[in-house]
């Protein structure tokens, strides 16, 4: 992996002005290496796609530079633009096929505008169908293919110019779980083989999980945390990442609301029932468990337990000191439980 | 034969009977009424079509936020121009056309003559119906080619417009029918073709079986019209029928 090959800096987006107007953005600074599977996730109105729009230029910054391969994109003339456009390419959720072209002649499209002759340019696509397994669709119109071999045939239209960035705006979100795995496989494949450089917009943890190396959380039109997706899910920091990683899925429990209540985060190598179990024999101390959850990042386990501390402070406190005296575990609080 | 045809028609009411048989059985004179019924609305259509068509994609592209925005005060100028021209009746639109058809060609009546209101009065509906059928068209798509680097020029040429052809190939055979009438109405204030026979001879000399007769030819001349371009829709929208698509290769 070598330096930066998108370099976002002060970047905001304003809507609208005066007393309507819309900050989406505020103030972003990251950077995307090159040859990395980079993630964007925030829930749904957090900037996402304004953000990856503002990369390659389909909505103009308010303020802050965008630079990409260090081509500062905003500076740059509508005819240049067009041309930058060709090495940071993109995908959608609603894959965005010429529905009156063949499959073929859809991935010959960008080529067709580049001015690319028409024998090489069909003879790249048939090549490029067959890299994302629809060599026998060629002739087929887009109408005929499923979500995910139409989501094929875009990343196909989209590698037609040799992009060194593929930007992908939700591109697994219409797409049922089986579809979305094999997808993200073939962009991590395309990224491993080709070293195209992936950013992926998504509202999905389990995306960012799959395939991305780093990830930027984004809330309220900026970054609220950004680092190794390892790092960031296994102890998130920040409010809007707890969301995200901690998505409503633990139940309020029916206890009383003067118990403590505990996180703990498993970076790897434990499992839960030992902890328990010898916090009981070791300690005499009983705990609730109020939700717990396993998640698969690069490869490592990663647990996650709410726990619910005894009634009786001398205990509550005596298990809390223990479980922080374990290995590869973090302890937190967590005061609003009861809210 | 044409003694019972005559006693048949009598029979049912109809006055002048053998004089109408005579004007209808000459069939050189109502082919050549079918034929300016045809070319004249034929022409119109297709210079309705040079003119409307570039109207419409500017009227889609042009306003804010558009593939290529242009002036607000220039938007708002043709918009006003082609609500004006598509608010006058057509018939009060051709007389005040006229001048205008002297000037091209010479002459303000007969069928040729027509050619010139009708396109006047056409372009303008024409461009709106251009407008709708690119207003279909699915931004993504559109953001994609510009994802893509397609300038605005390629952008109508190489997407707006294949994408959009079946739907305007449904607004061309639509507008078609349209002028059609109009030249039928046409015939009505100096022009020729078969409007000219139905009002003269059907209204003015009290023939109507010729008028009858007139009005069938239309209908017909309509469906055809119609069946045509539907078909022609159907079998260039790879959206549709995929299977059979698939068939045909």
């Amino acid at each position: 992996m070598s330096g930066p090959i998108i370099q976002i800096q002060h970047l905001s987006k304003v809507f609208g002005g005066g007393e309507g107007a819309v900050r989406a953005l505020d103030d972003i600074n990251l950077d995307v290496m090159q040859g990395e599977i980079f993630g964007i996730i925030g829930l749904s109105g957090a900037g996402k796609s304004t953000l990856v729009r503002c990369m390659n230029l389909l909505e103009r910054p308010t303020e802050g530079s965008v630079l990409v391969d260090g081509q500062n994109m905003t500076t740059l003339s509508e005819k240049e633009l067009r041309q930058a456009r060709r090495k940071i390419t993109m995908i959608f959720q609603g894959f965005n096929l010429l529905m009156q072209r063949t499959c073929l002649k859809n991935v010959c499209f960008p080529m067709e505008i580049s001015k690319i002759p028409k024998e090489q340019a069909k003879k790249r696509a048939t090549e490029l169908l067959e890299l994302v397994g629809l060599g026998d669709k060629a002739q087929a119109y887009p109408a005929q293919l499923s979500g995910g071999q139409k989501q094929r045939v875009a990343i196909a239209r989209a590698l037609a110019t040799d992009p060194k960035v593929l930007l992908c705006d939700e591109a697994t979100s219409a797409l049922d779980p089986t579809t979305t795995i094999s997808i993200l496989g073939l962009l991590k494949d395309l990224n491993q083989q080709l070293g195209v450089t992936v950013v992926v917009i998504t509202h999905q943890m389990s995306v960012i999980e799959e395939i991305c190396s780093r990830v930027a959380i984004l809330d309220g039109g900026s970054v609220a945390e950004m680092g190794d997706v390892q790092e960031i899910f296994s102890n998130p920091t920040t409010d809007a990442a707890r969301r995200l990683v901690y998505p409503g899925g633990i139940a309020p429990a029916q206890f009383p609301a003067s118990t403590r209540v505990i996180r703990i985060s498993f970076n790897g190598g434990t499992a839960y029932d030992p902890l328990i179990a010898s916090l009981a024999i070791d300690c005499g101390v009983k705990v609730n468990i109020l939700g717990a959850d396993t998640r698969n990042v690069g490869g490592k386990a990663i647990g996650t337990m709410l726990l619910g501390l005894p009634e009786n402070p001398n205990e509550a406190a005596k298990a809390l000191n223990y479980i922080q005296a374990q290995k590869n575990i973090t302890v937190e609080e967590v005061p609003d439980y009861h809210e | 034969m044409s003694e019972t045809l005559i006693a048949l028609f009598e029979g049912w009411g109809f006055t002048k009977v053998p004089e109408q048989i005579s004007y209808l059985s000459d069939f050189g004179g109502i082919a050549f009424s079918i034929w300016e019924t045809i070319y004249a609305p034929a022409l119109a259509t297709l210079f309705a079509y040079i003119i409307g068509l570039p109207l419409g994609i500017i009227l889609v592209i042009g306003e804010p936020g558009g593939v290529r925005p242009l002036p607000k005060a220039l938007m708002s100028v043709l918009n006003t121009v082609v609500n004006l021209l598509r608010s006058v009746p057509f018939l009060i639109l051709m007389i005040v056309v006229f001048p205008l058809s002297r000037l091209i060609l010479g002459t303000s009546v007969g069928t040729a003559a027509t050619i010139v209101p009708l396109t006047v009065a056409a372009a303008p509906y024409v461009s709106r119906i251009v407008e709708i059928s690119l207003r279909e068209m699915d931004r993504g798509v559109v953001e994609a080619a510009q994802a893509m680097g397609c300038s605005p020029w390629q952008i109508v040429t190489k997407v707006m417009l294949p994408e959009c052809r079946p739907s305007l190939i449904n607004g061309a055979t639509n507008a078609a029918i349209t002028i059609l009438g109009y030249g039928a109405m046409a015939g009505a204030i100096g022009g020729g073709g078969l409007g000219a026979v139905a009002v003269m001879r059907g209204h003015g000399r009290g023939q109507k079986i010729v008028m009858y007769v007139v009005v069938i030819i239309l209908v017909i001349l309509v469906q055809i019209i119609q069946s045509i371009g539907t078909a022609w829709s159907v079998k260039s929208d790879r959206r549709i029928n995929p299977t059979e698509t698939k068939r045909r290769k």
